[in-house]
Order: structure tokens, then sequence, then C-alpha cells
């Protein structure tokens, strides 16, 4: 297990095995989707407080999550990477960025769209809200950052610093419902009771979870692949590549 | 069948533009990130390699 995990630390080796694994993710993503947009559309019955409004929570939940889960995987690589100086680790992070900051709008966009109906507002100044708002900045500055450092090694460590020191934004987002009085409703699913929602909407939107989880990594393994290609170039395998030998 | 018409799914007990407007812009969202990372691969992998044919003459 651990030579497996040296071997395909080495860009090459990753470099294949991702280009083996992104269809796969790619296809099972497709298909989570469908199987997930017909519960959430044609089995999940209809909800005796909120109407069909409440169908946003099939798209709402998997964006805001996986936009906070992308986000702790990238501060977990800055980390890895700022530990060890590991290049993949730092290419990793650049690559789940513009996915996360996906998801960090559009958690905030079918948040605004299902507050309007239900709360009165497209958008309060609580606790979950402004946190989630941060995270989104968090994304576009990290990014910004990249992209104005020329210097790939400098802009990697420079962007790995600033995603460890937005990682507290994390926590804050996850706990706010909790810790303050926020206009944003609880927790739908704890660790320690049971859900508050009827399971066949549980199973749909844990579908949709899985599936933007395998389009999160599709995505992230396209771009890191460009990634260690342009980084790698001047090797002889990425040559090869590049000559179209290999 | 939940839905007796196809014009009471679309307009989602009069939550229709919240509903959609969601799924829609994820729709959308998806559909460009997909779209910019195939065209930003294509013009990685064409620059690189014009930075090999530069190189090696």
């Amino acid at each position: 297990m651990s030579i497996a995990i040296f071997k395909y630390a080495a860009p090459m080796n990753f470099y294949h095995l991702a280009g083996r694994m992104i269809p796969w993710f790619a296809w099972s993503a497709a298909l989570l989707t469908v199987i997930g947009l017909y519960i959430a559309f044609f089995v999940a019955p209809t909800d005796f407080q909120q109407g069909e409004a409440y169908r946003v929570i099939f798209i709402h939940v998997p964006a805001a999550w996986m936009s906070m889960f992308i986000y702790l995987v990238m501060a977990f690589w800055s980390a890895v990477g700022l530990a060890w100086n590991t290049r993949l680790s730092f290419m990793m992070s650049r690559a789940l960025a513009p996915t996360g900051a996906v998801f960090a709008f559009l958690s905030l966009w079918t948040g605004a769209l299902w507050g309007k109906p239900m709360w009165g507002a497209w958008w309060v100044w609580d606790a979950r809200l402004t946190s989630s708002l941060i995270l989104f900045f968090l994304y576009v500055g990290i990014m910004s950052l990249w992209s104005a450092i020329d210097d790939p090694r400098r802009g990697d460590k420079a962007g790995a610093l600033l995603t460890l020191i937005g990682a507290v934004n994390v926590p804050i987002i996850y706990f706010s419902v909790k810790w303050w009085n926020t206009l944003h409703q609880g927790s739908t699913i704890n660790m320690t009771k049971a859900p508050s929602m009827a399971s066949i909407m549980l199973i749909g939107m844990l579908v949709m979870v899985f599936a933007v989880w395998f389009y999160a990594i599709a995505m992230s393994l396209i771009r890191v692949r460009g990634i260690i290609l342009e980084r790698e170039r001047q090797t002889e395998w990425a040559a090869e590549i590049l000559e179209g030998k290999a | 069948m939940m839905w007796a018409s196809w014009g009471e799914f679309w307009a989602m007990g009069g939550y229709g533009l919240y509903v959609w407007g969601s799924y829609g812009a994820a729709f959308i969202l998806i559909l460009i990130e997909i779209i910019s990372l195939k065209r930003g691969q294509k013009q990685t992998l064409q620059r690189l390699k014009r930075m090999k044919t530069w190189e090696s003459e």
C-alpha cells in the first residue's frame, strides 16, 4: 500500500493513473445525476411545509457540502506540500480550486433562490450566509494569487499559505447554525441523531452528493493532468507525449 | 406519477422560478466549466507542443 502511494506521488505515474480513472468518475457522475434528478423530481413527495420549493435542496446541499469539502482537501494538500515539498500536492490543490469556486457560487445562488420564497429575502447577513460568502471569496482570492505570481513554485507556496489560513473559515461555516442564532435552518443531517427528513428525500440528496463528488474528482483529475504536463515538459516522458509517441 | 401534467411539473407549485433558477444555474455553470476546461486543455497542449518544436530547433 505504502509503496503504491509513493509510486503515484511521482507526477509521471499519476498522470497515467489519472488518465485511466477519469472516464470512470465522469460516467459515474453522469449516471448518478440522472438517478438523483429522477428521485428529486419524480419520486420524492411534496414537502408538507415548503411545498415544491424544497426541491432546491437536492442541488443546494450537495453544492454547499462540496464547496466546503473541496476546500478541506485543498488545505490538506497545501499542508502536505508545505511540509514535504511534494510537487504533486500543490498541483492537486490548483486543480481543485476552480471546481470548488463553482460549487461555492452555486451554494450561494441556490440558497438565495430558496431563501426568497421561504424567508422573503434573497440575502441576509447571518453567520451561515456570510461565512459561505467568505468561502467563495477565498477561492477567488487564492486563484488570483496563483495567476498573479509567475514563478510556479513561489505561487504554490503563497497559495498554500493562504489556503491554510482560510481553512479556519470551514468549521465556522459548518457550526455557524449552532453557534449563532441564524435564519438559516439547522443541519438536516448530523452524526448524533436521526436525520430530520423523509428517507426518500435523504436518499435523493445523498445520490446527488455522490454525483457532484465524482464530478469534482473527474474535473480536478483532468485539470491536474494539464498542470503536470506543463510543469514536466522538460522531462523525457512528457516530451514523448507532446511529440505524440506515447 | 406525481404530476398531473407537464404544465404542473414546470410550475412547481408556483415556485418554478426558484426551483428552475437553481437547477438552470447549476446546469449552465457545469456546462461552462466542462467546455472551458476542455478548451483550456487543448490550448495548453498546443502551446506546449509549439514550445517543444522551438526548443528542438
